[in-house]
């Protein structure tokens, strides 16, 4: 019975754990985490089981309400999508297990509404992830954003402001994306997706839907910080509650740039928007800029989460960039790295909340080698993530660049090999200024060592950082099978 | 046709997890320093031992291999125990030995801290090594690479000064720049012929690539492998890196990680170009080039340094180009010189470091003008400083001359005599840098450099050791180890000629 509902089990469960969460955290203040968990972990384990059934036995197409398409809104779990829920419940698992200290200090008497939202915006993230119909994807886009506004603004004055940049840029792509749809159904008389690419593979894609994809593109782009859209990004992400941003950061950009490869790849004929239009052509250069812009700033930054978040925007470079190269190894390249970057980036923030939790400051400048003896964990997990960042074998970060390495080559692109080897460069230079911080004293002075209060003491902290960290160099060794049984599946007709 | 038979077997796996398992018992035995050397000790032998198995297969012209996971589709992470990763092994791995025992009584008599980081990284780099010479395929070299600079850099920044800082911090500018220009080398040549896997002989012959790619190409290889082979003008880490503690400059700065780069040009030309499409695009030039001018670049600069190591840097910088410019020959006995010179070398420069660390640890002198009269306090350390330079000079009945007269003949073989001055001007000028440390040390008289006895046994013996190895090899290069068969074997393989 449930069985024939497993593609809706996703979003149901993360909204019922939401509006079960006000009314269970009486109970205790521990019940709002713990629920958060479990939803997360259920979320995981049925998705787990819906990517096992499709890659076995194909796309199940699911009917909301009973409506049937294209009247009604129709849930597809494909190879793309059973994956991208899949790894967004699994790091919002890691994630939330993790929460309950920060989250606990850093919103005090405010768990409950914090992780209530939190469930509100995984259950729109799995609502766009899974959605067949571009309107319904709207809707969840806004659930999306209205939960995120609240999750980034609850936390100092500083990050109310930033989000409300924040939130006016996002209502900005979200309009563009309303107006796109709002031009195609005009063009097609369709919004369900298999619907409208079915239409287009008839009529043709005319000037009309051009425009409307050109807008919902640009909506998207500035969702997913696609340089030069990404202004937004680095003051909300500084600035907002340290779990906030170890959820939000792995995953927000990450759904986004699932819409670009939907839209691109699937809505639209792989061939019309490689060949005949300039969409991926355009991604990739904007990829490009916004891998060095990115890079380049991020040295500039003096804040670890700032230099993280300025981080953010280069790695979504990357995934621009190899959904942009067109060719198949640029695609293994891009899911391959919203995979990775999304175990790396949730390590790092995790890392940053730890730091917060302990009492250390986020500035680059005040930490310091004490750190190697009173959060040795913390540490080298730190050092682990930071050298897959800069993509060294064998961590996983090496083996998405090598993909979209071998992408920019097959494409004759030479300013991407440079750009992908620069940024490498750039991305060892400010994360090898914080490993040097953590493990070397400065100066002849520092010889005298301070009583070493040990920092890494509870489970809940360390045990998820050192997880993901692990996970890196197993996904690094093992990105093989990855690629063999998760991403050649899903590749698009054509490649 | 000279192909290696290959069989499955899984010891040269075996022997880089010798001292990989090595380093968590390094860190479990950080409170009991016996043991915890004791590691590193049994660590070392094993791994020698493991290597000695393969030598005689090595020999029949079989070599062993082994596939663990793929790592990226069609490219599995692979070993193979061909003659040349043979070869490189078996001098890394004897040399971790004698190196070990030297590093207990130089770590132990300078009362140097955080020496399980120290050991544990040790450790890690000779995994690192014996990985690289094992690698049967580029991508495999690679990691390894990388894994070497990794593991390295603590050793640089082992002193935890602001120099060592700097120094390591250059360290990974060049080693990780180096690295992904060879990862973009790598990713080229993979798109180019679709597999990675050396070939003796060259794998682009078929590539279909015309020859100004090549050029491109074979250059991002050269800045890949030339960074820590100390070519011009990508050698400055390395005089930098003399930071480090002195066993660290012995073995990985003048063998493991030195040599890797080395190594990695002989791979290059060898197993990637090979001869004929080197010759065909004219790329023994341009290696020629820099390794030329470095020769005689580095020597001069040597001639200058008055910091005993700084010295020995600028002339490893030298000899790895010796080397390089030996593979430039394209001929047999340029390789055959090329080989041997990547094992002469590397005995008689481990044996002058140790020589520095020695006179460092026991009278803290570290300038070559300090060094007046101590050759009569220090009789052993000082003879043994002797032999290796007169080695490097290229005297008979030293190793270093055998290396250098198969060096020259290649040279003739090739019709080079512009090579063949290069090499014979080096010698005289290796001579002139190193000759007034001996004499100076011997020579010269000072009373209160006198009063200083020999250092402990722990690092005299062995400087002995590997000095005594240095004639041995020089007189009977095939009786302990058969060097002198295996560059022989090595050079038929690449030349593509029927073994003799």
């Amino acid at each position: 019975m449930i069985l024939g509902h497993l593609a809706v089990l996703s979003i149901v469960f993360f909204f019922f754990g939401a509006l079960i969460i006000p009314l269970v955290s009486r109970l205790g203040g521990w019940v709002p985490h713990a629920v958060a968990v479990a939803t997360s972990a259920i979320v995981f384990v049925i998705n787990a089981t819906n990517l096992g059934y499709v890659l076995s036995q194909g796309t199940i197409r699911y009917a909301l309400g009973g409506w049937q398409p294209p009247i009604g809104i129709e849930l597809v779990l494909d190879p793309l999508s059973s994956f991208f829920v899949l790894l967004l419940a699994g790091i919002a698992v890691v994630v939330l297990w993790h929460s309950r200290y920060p989250a606990a200090a850093e919103l005090p008497g405010r768990t409950a509404p914090f992780y209530s939202a939190t469930l509100l915006m995984l259950g729109a993230f799995s609502g766009i992830v899974l959605t067949g119909d571009l309107f319904n994807l709207y809707v969840f886009l806004e659930i999306a954003a209205l939960a995120g506004y609240a999750l980034l603004g609850g936390g100092s004055a500083r990050a109310a402001v930033a989000t409300f940049r924040y939130l006016i840029f996002g209502t900005v792509g979200a309009s563009f994306y309303l107006l796109g749809v709002g031009l195609i159904y005009l063009g097609t008389g369709t919004l369900n997706m298999a619907d409208l690419s079915a239409i287009m593979a008839v009529t043709g894609v005319e000037p009309l839907l051009v425009i409307g994809f050109v807008f919902i593109i640009t909506g998207v782009g500035l969702k997913m910080a696609l340089f030069p859209l990404h202004l937004w990004l680095p003051d909300v992400y500084a600035s907002a509650v340290s779990s906030s941003t170890a959820l939000i950061a792995p995953l927000g950009t990450k759904v986004a740039a699932y819409i670009l490869i939907r839209i691109l790849y699937f809505v639209l004929n792989p061939d019309l928007s490689r060949f005949q239009l300039p969409f991926t052509q355009v991604l990739g250069i904007l990829g490009a800029a916004g891998i060095i812009w990115g890079s380049i700033m991020a040295i500039a930054q003096k804040d670890m989460k700032r230099m993280l978040a300025y981080s953010s925007v280069a790695q979504i470079g990357y995934i621009a960039l190899g959904i942009g190269l067109g060719n198949t190894y640029g695609f293994i390249g891009a899911v391959l790295h919203t995979l990775n970057h999304a175990c790396m980036k949730a390590c790092l923030f995790l890392v940053s909340g730890n730091l917060m939790a302990a009492g250390r400051s986020q500035s680059i400048d005040e930490l310091d080698h004490s750190l190697r003896k009173s959060m040795p964990w913390t540490s080298l997990s730190f050092t682990i993530a930071a050298l897959s960042m800069i993509g060294l074998p064998p961590t996983a970060g090496f083996f998405s660049k090598w993909y979209l390495l071998l992408g920019s080559i097959e494409n004759s692109a030479w300013i991407y090999v440079l750009v992908i080897v620069a940024s490498s460069l750039l991305n060892a230079v400010y994360f090898f200024r914080v490993i040097e911080r953590l493990y070397l004293p400065r100066g002849e002075a520092a010889t005298e060592e301070a009583p070493v209060v040990v920092a890494d003491n509870r489970l809940s902290l360390v045990a998820p950082v050192v997880f993901l960290a692990v996970l890196l160099v197993v996904l690094g060794l093992g990105n093989v099978v990855v690629v063999r049984q998760l991403i050649q599946p899903m590749l698009p007709a054509g490649f | 046709m000279n192909v290696p038979q290959v069989y499955a077997s899984s010891a040269p796996l075996w022997a880089v997890l010798a001292s990989l398992f090595a380093v968590p018992a390094i860190l479990a035995c950080t409170r009991v320093p016996n043991l915890r050397e004791a590691c590193t000790l049994i660590a070392a032998v094993a791994k020698l031992a493991i290597v000695l198995t393969l030598v005689p297969d090595a020999l029949n012209g079989r070599a062993a291999a082994i596939e663990l996971l793929e790592i990226s589709p069609g490219i599995s992470l692979a070993l193979k125990a061909d003659a040349l990763g043979v070869f490189f092994a078996l001098i890394a791995s004897a040399l971790w030995i004698v190196t070990s025992v030297y590093s207990i009584g130089y770590m132990r008599g300078n009362g140097e801290k955080k020496q399980t980081r120290f050991y544990a990284s040790f450790a890690l780099s000779l995994a690192s090594t014996i990985g690289i010479a094992f690698s049967a395929n580029l991508l495999t070299f690679l990691l390894f690479y990388e894994l070497l600079t990794l593991a390295t850099y603590p050793l640089v920044v082992h002193k935890e000064s602001p120099a060592a800082v700097r120094a390591g911090r250059m360290y990974l500018a060049y080693a990780l720049t180096a690295g992904l220009v060879f990862l973009a080398g790598t990713g080229w040549v993979y798109m180019a012929t679709g597999t990675l896997d050396f070939k003796a002989g060259g794998m682009l012959a078929s590539s279909g690539l015309d020859a100004n790619s090549l050029r491109v190409l074979f250059c991002l290889f050269m800045v890949g492998v030339g960074v820590k082979s100390g070519i011009m003008p990508l050698h400055s880490w390395l005089p930098a890196a003399m930071v480090a503690p002195t066993p660290v400059s012995a073995l990985l700065h003048a063998v493991a990680v030195v040599k890797s780069g080395v190594f990695g040009i002989l791979r290059v030309v060898g197993f990637i170009f090979g001869p004929e499409l080197m010759a065909l695009a004219r790329l023994d030039l341009i290696l020629a080039i820099f390794c030329g001018s470095t020769i005689l670049l580095a020597s001069l600069i040597a001639l200058r340094q008055d910091n005993l190591k700084r010295r020995l840097a600028y002339s490893t910088v030298g000899h790895l180009s010796y080397i390089g410019l030996g593979a430039a020959l394209l001929t047999t006995t340029g390789f055959m010189g090329s080989t041997l010179h990547l094992a002469a070398h590397a005995l008689m420069k481990i044996t002058l470091f140790f020589c520095a660390g020695a006179i460092y640890v026991h009278t803290h002198k570290t300038e070559i003008s300090q060094l007046d009269g101590l050759g009569r306090a220090m009789p052993w350390t000082f003879g043994a400083f002797g032999i290796g330079a007169l080695g490097l000079a290229g005297l008979p009945p030293l190793n270093g001359f055998v290396s250098k007269f198969y060096l020259c003949l290649g040279a003739l073989d090739a019709g080079q005599t512009t090579i063949l001055a290069i090499y014979l001007i080096s010698g005289l000028l290796n001579a002139s840098y190193f000759f007034p440390i001996v004499v100076r040390a011997f020579l010269i008289r000072d009373l209160k450099n006198e009063k200083y006895g020999e250092a402990s046994v722990w690092v005299v013996a062995p400087l002995c050791l590997t000095a005594a190895l240095a004639v041995a090899f020089g007189i009977f290069p095939d009786l302990i180890a058969p060097i002198f068969t295996l560059a022989e074997i090595i050079a038929a393989e690449i030349m593509q000629l029927a073994p003799s």
